[in-house]
């Protein structure tokens, strides 16, 4: 379980996150939609401790992510990135069974890249892309690589950073369907940022809309389309008009 | 009224300036002292350290070996029109192998590096920040600076000393090589006496001096591409800051060793 319990964070005169209270259960799969600058990926990025909040309490199974062994607490999750950040000195293989390389669960090489060659194939790409570099792969093979790579030690929690965007829409649809299976599959709690709706009726069992820094709406996917909140309802419909400002 | 207000806003720029400086040279500070620190606790990313000594090291071989021959050649010509002049042309052999180990090959070599490493170092860290690469380490339970600042110093502190070396040898030689081909100086002779004058000092010095402009070359690259800005300027940026914070500490640290080397 994952709790944000009044998050902020702010960058210079930039409140980006304002309190933001959030709480995930154990093998839920929440998406947290917003606005761009809404602080989606801040908010992400604060439970990793890639960013540090001002003030707050973020607890990841009830322990505080500030504290005890950070090796440990990173090892319970994997990341997709929005354009994938696979290290482009590394083959794909390797990109993929990076945890598996190093550490305390150290495999043997052999080991790490059948098992990444296994990860490979359960995104749907063969083994011969494993020996090529991620220069080599399209935009949507990169994505599939990243989740390959998010997926390779089994974590307990993983995070998708804008899992479809700089996709065609058949692709992203393929994406937002892995994703699901995988989550599913695991059964891993899993936390995705996206403002792409498509991949929200997709992945998600819940939902939170972020705005201006807090938590706007959160509920059942299912309960989105009815919620009655004009923010949500504004920004689900694509609504040029509303109470969302938009800068023309 | 107006000339106050004009006195204020230019002291308040040079304040700012100032306090600006003092906190680049702070974080600069502690970035070394984070990256010694972690030099010396595990793991130990080998055969990532291994590659770095390959491109650091064994890459700038050709482009410090050309720049340590013409210097040679060109500093025996100098030597020998600057001596014509008080009939002490005697002395280019020994000043050439003087000049080069103890200045020339350290400084020259550092300088070319910073060009070619410091700048390739920025680019790829800065690169690896704006894609978010350095991002997925941490989410892989590695930490950037073991991974990435790390080995890249050390291999740049073990490659310069040897590429000093390497430069010092090939600066003499072209010294050699002009001396004896265009200024009529007897081969034997020129060798025995570039061996008599130089002395263990004037070669430990330098390399020491090429060891510290390597710390500093790494150090600056892997300091401004590590925090660099976003995109393709943030980038640039980082890559320029690099190669110009590097060459002028490489200036100044040459001239600190050089006081303690050779003033007391």
């Amino acid at each position: 379980m994952i709790q944000l319990i009044n998050v902020k964070k702010s960058f210079g005169n930039n409140h980006v996150l304002r309190g933001v209270n959030l709480t995930i259960e154990q093998g839920e799969s929440m998406v947290i939609i917003g606005g761009s600058g809404t602080g989606k990926s801040v908010a992400l990025k604060s439970v990793l401790g890639l960013v540090q909040p001002d003030s707050g309490q973020i607890l990841v199974n009830g322990a505080d992510t500030t504290e005890g062994d950070r090796d440990a607490f990173l090892a319970q999750f994997g990341m997709l990135f929005q354009g994938g950040a696979l290290f482009d000195s590394l083959s794909v293989w390797q990109n993929v069974a990076f945890r598996l390389l190093r550490g305390k669960g150290k495999l043997s090489k052999k080991d790490a890249r059948d098992v990444a060659i296994e990860k490979l194939r359960r995104v749907g790409l063969k083994p011969e892309v494993a020996d090529q570099f991620p220069a080599e792969l399209s935009g949507g093979m990169q994505k599939r690589v990243g989740l390959a790579r998010a997926i390779a030690a089994e974590p307990d929690i993983i995070f998708f950073d804008e899992p479809t965007t700089g996709l065609d829409p058949i692709m992203s649809g393929v994406i937002n369907e892995l994703i699901r299976e995988i989550v599913v599959e695991m059964g891993a709690t899993a936390m995705t940022i996206t403002h792409d709706m498509s991949s929200v009726r997709a992945i998600a069992d819940k939902v939170a809309m972020l705005h201006e820094g807090v938590v706007q709406w959160t509920g059942p996917v299912a309960d989105m389309d009815n919620s009655g909140d004009p923010y949500l309802d504004q920004f689900i419909n694509a609504r040029a008009e509303g109470p969302i400002e938009a800068v023309r | 009224m107006q000339a106050l207000t004009f006195l204020d806003a230019f002291l308040g720029s040079i304040g700012r300036s100032v306090l600006g400086l003092c906190a680049a040279i702070g974080r600069i500070a502690l970035f070394a002292v984070l990256t010694v620190s972690h030099l010396l606790r595990p793991p130990f990313y080998l055969a990532e350290f291994g590659r770095q000594l390959l491109n650091i090291g064994y890459f700038s071989l050709p482009v410090v070996g050309l720049t340590a021959l013409f210097t040679g050649g060109a500093l025996a010509l100098q030597i020998y029109s600057g001596g014509a002049r008080f009939s002490a042309e005697a002395v280019v052999p020994s000043v050439v192998a003087i000049a080069m180990v103890r200045e020339l090959g350290p400084v020259l070599s550092g300088l070319m590096v910073a060009g070619r490493v410091s700048s390739s170092i920025a680019a790829e860290l800065g690169t690896m920040r704006v894609t978010e690469q350095i991002d997925a380490l941490t989410t892989l339970s590695t930490n950037p600076m073991k991974y990435l600042v790390v080995p890249r110093v050390l291999a740049a502190t073990i490659a310069m000393p040897i590429l000093a070396f390497i430069g010092d040898v090939i600066g003499i030689m072209g010294g050699f090589l002009v001396g004896t081909q265009r200024l009529g100086f007897n081969a034997a002779t020129y060798i025995n006496n570039t061996w008599s004058f130089l002395e263990f000092e004037d070669i430990f010095s330098g390399l020491v001096k090429a060891a510290a402009f390597g710390f500093i070359v790494a150090l600056m690259g892997c300091y401004h591409g590590y925090n660099s800005g976003r995109g393709a300027q943030g980038v640039g940026r980082a890559t320029t800051n690099a190669v110009v914070s590097a060459s002028v500490l490489i200036l100044a640290a040459n001239y600190l060793l050089t006081e303690i080397f050779f003033t007391s």
